[in-house]
């Protein structure tokens, strides 16, 4: 495992292929 | 809006990767969703192959043979390396000990 | 808890597309299940709060019995929905509820149950603390009981605090202290993170909907365009900290957008299960145009989700209808189809709350329309007596039990539905 950070590209989120979310996220539960 | 790739990690697609235990994986039409039960983070999963290369890793002596594997080109792999860290940033994937069972 | 094994793929169409799209577009396709949903267990409560949005009170008959409810869970675990909000009413005043709670984990399915505290006892909380897959959220509506008591009831903030600090004692950390947002305590928010720090919960600052009571109360307590904006405001600065469960997404045309979805999630990600086995799309749409089925018609939930004429129409891409040549409606998404539905608005119009004041102009308009009459619930639990937001309760029996639907209505039939 790399001991380094490296800084990703800055990618547009329609370009990632994998996004998170909390699982509160979603709108529609109190 | 969720986690977008600014700051994570270099992916290390050389070692041994397993989705962590904790993990729930739900195939979709678009891809799939995966919950984590600790974390109570979700990914999702944008398209088929990337599916198949998380569900596959801990199948593959590397992540890079299980993208290999799964159909991902040259030109393609460091977008798959990118999903790959914000995965491992969140412990939806942990890499493989020597003791961990093949699952 | 074991987990399930990975779900055997199905025949899905390959989705390789060069671009993978935003997540709003993924949904095109429909889920297969939701991914989290409210599962409200009885209509029963011990407090009667003036902004309910399920007017909850008094039990209803025709609750599902307790094989009928982990029928649904055999059915959630099968979907394999990660997550159940357990609510209510109260949901601990079911005899059952432990048993549910249990057998839920037990199959998979991940529980945080909401409750305004009454029965969280050291006990209680000793026995959630042990639990790793039960999440607690305590409801409070004030920092002070003079704030909070206004709108929950005499003794709710005492109740609400006992819990805390019994589930603090018991080393539960990280449950949730969630607040509805209303005019009287948006100048409170520092004080809301005050007391979760204090007893080590995550706070949670979610929207007050004009739904089930929350109809009747609504002119008085939504917050106002001024406070709308400092709301934002504490929300970013306090960043992932603070929750949402992204109830403000309609707040996202005021600049970047808070974490979450930002979108509607009823009928496509999410839905209720109510008491009596109703499925609507969303805990704030209890009434009959958003009933999309019951859990006990043949084929159960499982064929409620997939195949309801209504959640069929809500999956359709929305294209905006009169918000659509506003630079904003990319952010905000046209806002909450309950929020515009219980206020009279048009649902291809914009939120009663638009941060660019469109909302406004329309509530005016329906205001000053005698042809247009607000939608009341279709579904009623109360009890029977009443209480205005601020007096203590006073036993009446009215007949129709709530004040005008709307300040501006002129004609003295408004709210009034025919039976």
């Amino acid at each position: 495992m790399p001991e380094h950070e490296a800084e990703t590209e800055a990618l547009t989120s329609d370009e990632l292929l994998v996004e998170e979310v909390s699982i509160d996220g979603m709108c529609g539960v109190y | 809006m969720s986690s977008a790739a600014g700051s994570v990690a270099a992916f290390d697609l050389d070692r041994a990767w397993r989705v962590h235990p904790q993990v729930s994986m739900r195939p979709e039409p678009f891809g799939a969703l995966l919950y984590h039960f600790g974390t109570r983070r979700l990914s999702f999963l944008k398209n088929q192959r990337v599916l198949a290369v998380v569900r596959s890793l801990a199948d593959h002596p590397s992540a890079r043979a299980a993208c290999a594997a799964a159909g991902v080109t040259e030109a393609e792999l460091p977008a798959y390396a990118r999903a790959l860290a914000v995965l491992a940033e969140s412990t939806m994937i942990s890499e493989r000990t020597p003791h961990d069972p093949r699952t | 808890m074991t987990l399930a094994p990975d779900a055997v793929s199905h025949d899905a169409v390959s989705h390789d597309a060069v671009s993978p799209g935003r997540l709003t577009d993924l949904f095109q396709l429909g889920l297969d299940a939701p991914i989290c949903l409210t599962w409200e267990l009885t209509y029963a409560c011990n407090l009667s709060c003036v902004h309910c949005l399920s007017s909850s009170g008094r039990r209803d008959p025709r609750e599902l019995s307790t094989d009928e409810c982990k029928a649904v869970i055999d059915t959630l675990q099968r979907m394999q929905v990660f997550y159940v909000n357990i609510g209510g009413g109260e949901p601990t005043v079911r005899p059952d509820f432990w048993e549910l709670v249990d057998y839920a984990t037990a199959h998979q399915v991940g529980v945080k149950f909401s409750t305004n505290g009454v029965k969280i006892t050291p006990d209680v909380a000793a026995r959630l603390a042990a639990s790793d897959y039960v999440d607690v959220q305590i409801s409070l509506d004030g920092a002070t009981a003079e704030v909070n008591d206004a709108v929950r009831g005499p003794g709710s903030y005492a109740t609400a605090m006992r819990a805390m600090q019994n589930l603090a004692d018991a080393g539960f950390r990280g449950f949730k202290l969630s607040v509805v947002m209303t005019r009287q305590n948006i100048p409170q928010m520092d004080e809301f993170k005050a007391i979760a720090d204090r007893y080590g919960a995550q706070l949670r600052l979610t929207r007050l909907r004009p739904s089930g009571r929350g109809a009747d109360v609504w002119d008085e307590l939504h917050p106002l365009p001024a406070q709308q904006k400092r709301l934002y405001d504490w929300l970013v600065a306090h960043g992932e900290q603070v929750l949402t469960g992204d109830s403000f997404f309609h707040l996202s045309a005021f600049g970047s957008a808070l974490p979450g979805l930002n979108l509607c999630g009823a009928g496509r990600v999410v839905c209720l299960i109510d008491p009596v086995g109703d499925v609507y799309a969303c805990p704030f749409a209890i009434h009959e145009n958003f009933l999309a089925g019951n859990v006990r018609d043949g084929g159960g939930f499982e064929t409620v989700w997939k195949t309801s004429e209504l959640f069929q129409d809500l999956r359709k891409p929305d294209t905006g209808g009169a918000c659509r040549s506003c630079g904003f409606y990319d952010s905000c998404r046209g806002g909450c189809m309950a929020a515009k539905f219980f206020t009279g608005l048009p649902m291809d119009g914009p939120d009663p709350e638009c941060v660019q004041g469109y909302g406004e102009a329309a509530l005016t308009a329906v205001g000053a329309s005698p042809a247009v009459t607000v939608p009341r619930p279709s579904v009623d639990h109360s009890h029977r007596t009443t209480r205005s937001p601020r007096s203590a309760p006073v036993p009446v029996t009215i007949t129709p039990r709530r004040p005008p639907s709307h300040d501006c209505d002129e004609s003295p039939l408004a709210g009034f539905a025919a039976p």
